[in-house]
């Protein structure tokens, strides 16, 4: 499996206006796993090249105390799709997302310029990575190979406000109409071992419906879930924290590993049960979740 | 004394520069520590008695003609007229007085409000008429902050905590002969109170003092309701001489704004939570704990978490202390406090809590703050939240001097607070319009660090390290702790290093008093 | 080489807004809230930034508590775009 994000969770992934030093400047505070800089939809088409070179020295230059940093790219069908590679990657952000990922042929593109100036700078090879933004019904129809068409891809993003519009169907409250999307999606991205992101609810000032709409997206297996005010993080955090009772028993589980281990047995049981490789790695995945919410051994629960 | 002002001073245990007198004050000592005074002394003036009155029954107070009221009261030039602020950006008291002085033709006056609203520009034109010539106050903004920074007073202005102004008047420092104290409920013979009226303002704290010290009291009012004032009376009959009607003693909409608003401004909200984690990892609160925070958006968010976290753990607080907002009153009304002490009101949803809750109480100013009386309450206190516009390495406090190095902020009851309380937690933000909270050394020492537990910013909390317990606690509970100069370093490395403002060194525009009366720092003139 | 004015940035708080035009020396004209205790920092940043563009610069800026980082990046857009040749190609246009 590749690392994720370096190795950071990514519940939580902010966006932020690339044009909006005020905001920027703060990151730290916000409490966001992750943060994405906008040069794309946030940006007016006057102030691109002002947002990009924005970006591109807070990137560079700032201390974002631990928070994984990515930036959206304008599309490749856009004048601004090269100098935005031109200037971000060199910066060395965690990744960029490209926008409208439609086919595999998008990625790869984006893949070889990326190589190109990573090369040119001397940086190495694949650091940084792509988030694939999957907006229209052809990129869902082919997640999959979109996930697959570079060893840089790291995660597969959902946009579902293009994407509705796509489909010619309104976004609902209840997210109906992006069901089919969302699982196809996230299976396309576990197949690949990605990380998988949950398109942002829009309207803030509707927390249950945040709070339901990220209960959902956890169930479904997203990794996490695109924000765009900083009241949101919280909520999104919260849809990711781990049952109790199965946090419990991850506990037991790898303690039972780690006694197999010095035991040098092959076989783990718990409560009398065998248990599984692959139960094994969700429960080390569980525990370093309960991390995050401050859970460190079963007493704290 | 203008140009060449040569006052002889000394260095204080901060290092920094006091004058030993202050020709036309007093003589003064350095400050030495925040509890130094219990070792000496005190002088109090000469047992006095109280000011008597020989009075004929029922004689008439009222009068709606200032300059009468203004010469049945005595002043003369070179006096002492105080006045409350109570009614804050609403007053127009203060103007309206100092107008009908200066048309009497008064002059060489000092000028000894409980503190200067913002909107008082006007003050600062009467000291370049020389009709105020020495002004004691709790802070100065504006144009009258810039007026003593460009050193256009003589005589340097003392700056107080509200503590320390009761101690200065009860000691004989501040000799109020003239009060005018707006009225917002008032009867015919000076019963009045600030819960009632369309200028109503919530408690009158503060000026209770004056209404006790002052050689004459005036009521100032523009609502006269019929005697006896009831159901409440703040300051009573006794102490007045007389009620002075005008049409407005201010605009309602000023006095009493809306209730201030949770912050949504996420980094406030950051500091707030990192402040209540800090509060929280104290162990502090639990039942019948005490809590102090100021009215600020940040303020009212760690009340917010406060409440969540008394409510959660089924915590009930015994008092809650200082300047109300609207929210704290919410929390008595709700149970989370046994009672609340207020010395100063500050939003509308306050004013009238006072006659619908019985354990919503007055206070005047000196059981608030006074380190010299009997016991205060700010010394009964387990938490204050306090605000800051600068801190240093030492972790002293400037609520005074801009980054120009004018003045423009107040004191309060910051210094008494700190002192006070078991836990005193500074929130502010860790850089503020691009510029560095955290300073090597600060303007203007109002605060002393010793009294300061911990400095709380939106990118992680300093603990001061003689607070080894509170240290280890925040540690314990994994709070993001960081050393002061570490995250000063972290912030300039964003902002870049600001020079300091220049100042002429040989001209002392203001001094800082700390509550005991001791001299804590000089304000110098701008250049 | 500046071809023309050209300006950068916004006046919401934390940003700054800086104009450049061509000029025989580098002059600048800095105002705002922290015009005092940030005047050599930028001063500083200015020259590092027009000696990579044109020595020759006038240099307006209007500072609303911008951080260094915002500080620079503005200085460079602004003589980026001032360093274009085409009209057209400056996305921001001249200055009203």
């Amino acid at each position: 499996m590749k690392a994720a994000g370096k190795g950071h969770p990514c519940r939580s992934m902010l966006y932020m206006p690339g044009n909006n030093p005020g905001m920027m400047q703060h990151v730290p505070a916000f409490g966001a796993d992750s943060v994405l800089l906008d040069l794309e939809d946030a940006v007016a088409e006057r102030e691109k090249d002002a947002a990009r070179r924005l970006v591109a020295h807070f990137v560079r230059e700032i201390d974002f105390g631990g928070v994984v940093v990515t930036v959206r790219v304008n599309g490749a069908d856009t004048p601004h799709f090269e100098r935005d590679l031109e200037e971000i990657i060199p910066s060395a952000p965690a990744a960029v997302r490209i926008p409208k990922c439609h086919s595999p042929e998008d990625v790869k593109r984006a893949d070889a310029a990326i190589g190109r100036i990573e090369r040119e700078q001397g940086m190495p090879p694949g650091g940084v990575r792509i988030h694939a933004m999957l907006e229209t019904a052809h990129g869902i129809e082919h997640a999959f190979e979109i996930a697959r068409a570079a060893e840089r891809v790291e995660a597969l993003t959902l946009g579902g406000q293009d994407l509705t519009a796509d489909m010619g169907v309104q976004k609902t409250r209840d997210g109906a109409e992006l069901f089919y999307a969302r699982g196809r999606i996230v299976m396309a991205a576990k197949a690949a071992g990605l990380m998988v992101f949950d398109t942002v609810w829009t309207d803030i000032d509707d927390a249950e419906g945040l709070k339901s709409e990220a209960e959902l997206a956890a169930r479904l297996g997203f990794t996490g879930k695109a924000a765009i005010h900083p009241a949101q993080i919280d909520a999104i955090h919260e849809a990711w924290r781990p049952d109790a009772r199965e946090l419990r028993r991850a506990f037991r589980i790898v303690e039972a590993a780690e006694r197999a281990e010095r035991e040098g047995k092959g076989v783990i049981s718990v409560d009398g049960r065998m248990v599984d490789g692959p139960i094994v790695v969700r429960a080390f995945t569980l525990i370093r979740l309960g991390h995050l919410y401050g859970i460190n051994e079963e007493a704290d629960l | 004394m203008s140009a060449g002002q040569n006052l002889r001073t000394i260095e204080n245990a901060l290092s920094r520069a006091v004058p030993v007198e202050v020709p036309g004050l007093r003589k003064y000592g350095p400050y030495v520590s925040p509890f130094a005074y219990l070792e000496r002394q005190i002088s109090a003036p000469a047992k006095g008695g109280f000011p008597l009155r020989l009075r004929e029954p029922r004689h008439d107070k009222v009068t709606d003609d200032i300059k009468k009221a203004v010469e049945r009261s005595g002043l003369e030039n070179g006096m002492t007229i105080s006045f409350h602020h109570h009614l804050r950006n609403g007053d127009a008291v203060i103007p309206k007085i100092l107008q009908a002085l200066a048309e009497m033709g008064f002059r060489d006056l000092a000028l000894a409000p409980s503190s200067l609203p913002d909107s008082h520009d006007m003050v600062a034109d009467c000291m370049r008429s020389g009709l105020v010539s020495r002004l004691f106050s709790s802070g100065a903004r504006g144009e009258v902050g810039r007026a003593i920074s460009a050193g256009e007073l003589d005589v340097p202005v003392i700056l107080r905590s509200h503590g320390g102004r009761v101690r200065a008047i009860e000691q004989g420092d501040i000799q109020i002969d003239v009060a005018f104290l707006a009225a917002p409920a008032c009867d015919r013979y000076g019963n009045m109170t600030g819960s009632a009226g369309r200028s109503a303002c919530g408690s009158l704290g503060y000026a209770q003092v004056d209404a006790r010290h002052a050689r004459h009291v005036i009521a100032v009012t523009d609502n006269l309701e019929d005697y006896p004032l009831h159901p409440r009376i703040s300051i009573p009959q006794y102490l007045v001489d007389q009620v002075l009607v005008v049409d407005s003693i201010g605009d309602p909409s000023k006095i009493a704004t809306g209730a201030a608003r949770i912050s949504r401004n996420p980094v406030d909200l950051r500091i707030a939570r990192n402040a209540f984690d800090l509060i929280a990892a104290s162990g502090l609160l639990t039942n019948g704990c005490s809590f102090q925070v100021g009215a600020g958006g940040a303020s009212l968010a760690v009340a917010a978490c406060v409440k969540d976290y008394m409510a959660e753990k089924k915590i009930r607080g015994s008092f809650g202390l200082g300047g109300m907002s609207g929210y704290m009153i919410e929390m008595l009304e709700q149970g989370y406090f046994e009672a609340m002490l207020d010395v100063q009101s500050f939003d509308r949803s306050v004013t009238d809590s006072m006659t619908r809750n019985a354990s919503h109480i007055e206070i005047d100013a000196s059981c608030y703050a006074n380190p010299f009386n009997r016991g205060c309450v700010a010394h009964n206190l387990d938490i204050v939240v306090l605000a800051a516009l600068d801190i240093d390495l030492d972790f002293n406090i400037d609520v005074q001097t801009g980054h120009d190095g004018v003045l423009r902020g107040a004191i309060g009851g910051h210094p008494d607070t700190a002192a006070g309380a078991k836990l005193a937690v500074v929130a502010a933000p860790s850089f503020r319009g691009g510029v560095p909270t955290i300073k090597e050394s600060v303007t203007t020492v109002c605060t002393p660090g010793e009294t300061v537990d911990a400095f709380v910013t939106e990118r992680g909390i300093c603990i001061n390290p003689k607070r080894e317990d509170l240290l280890e606690c925040a540690r314990n509970a994994r709070l993001p702790v960081k050393d002061i100069r570490a995250l000063r370093t972290e912030v300039e490395k964003l902002t870049g290093v600001p020079d300091a403002p220049e100042f002429d060194r040989n001209r002392i525009v203001a001094l800082v008093e700390y509550r005991d009366g001791t001299l804590l720092d000089s304000v110098y003139r701008v250049k | 080489m500046l071809f023309k004015k050209a300006q950068a940035g916004t006046l919401e708080s934390s940003d700054c807004m800086v104009v450049v035009s061509p000029a025989e020396t580098c002059i600048l004209e800095y105002s705002g809230q922290n015009e005092t205790i940030f005047k050599r920092r930028t001063e500083r940043i200015v020259r590092e930034i027009a000696e990579r563009y044109a020595p020759g610069a006038s240099v307006q800026i209007q500072d609303r508590g911008a951080l260094e980082v915002t500080l620079r990046a503005r200085i460079e857009t602004a003589f980026e775009r001032a360093s274009k040749e085409d009209l057209k190609e400056d996305p921001a246009g001249e200055p009203k």
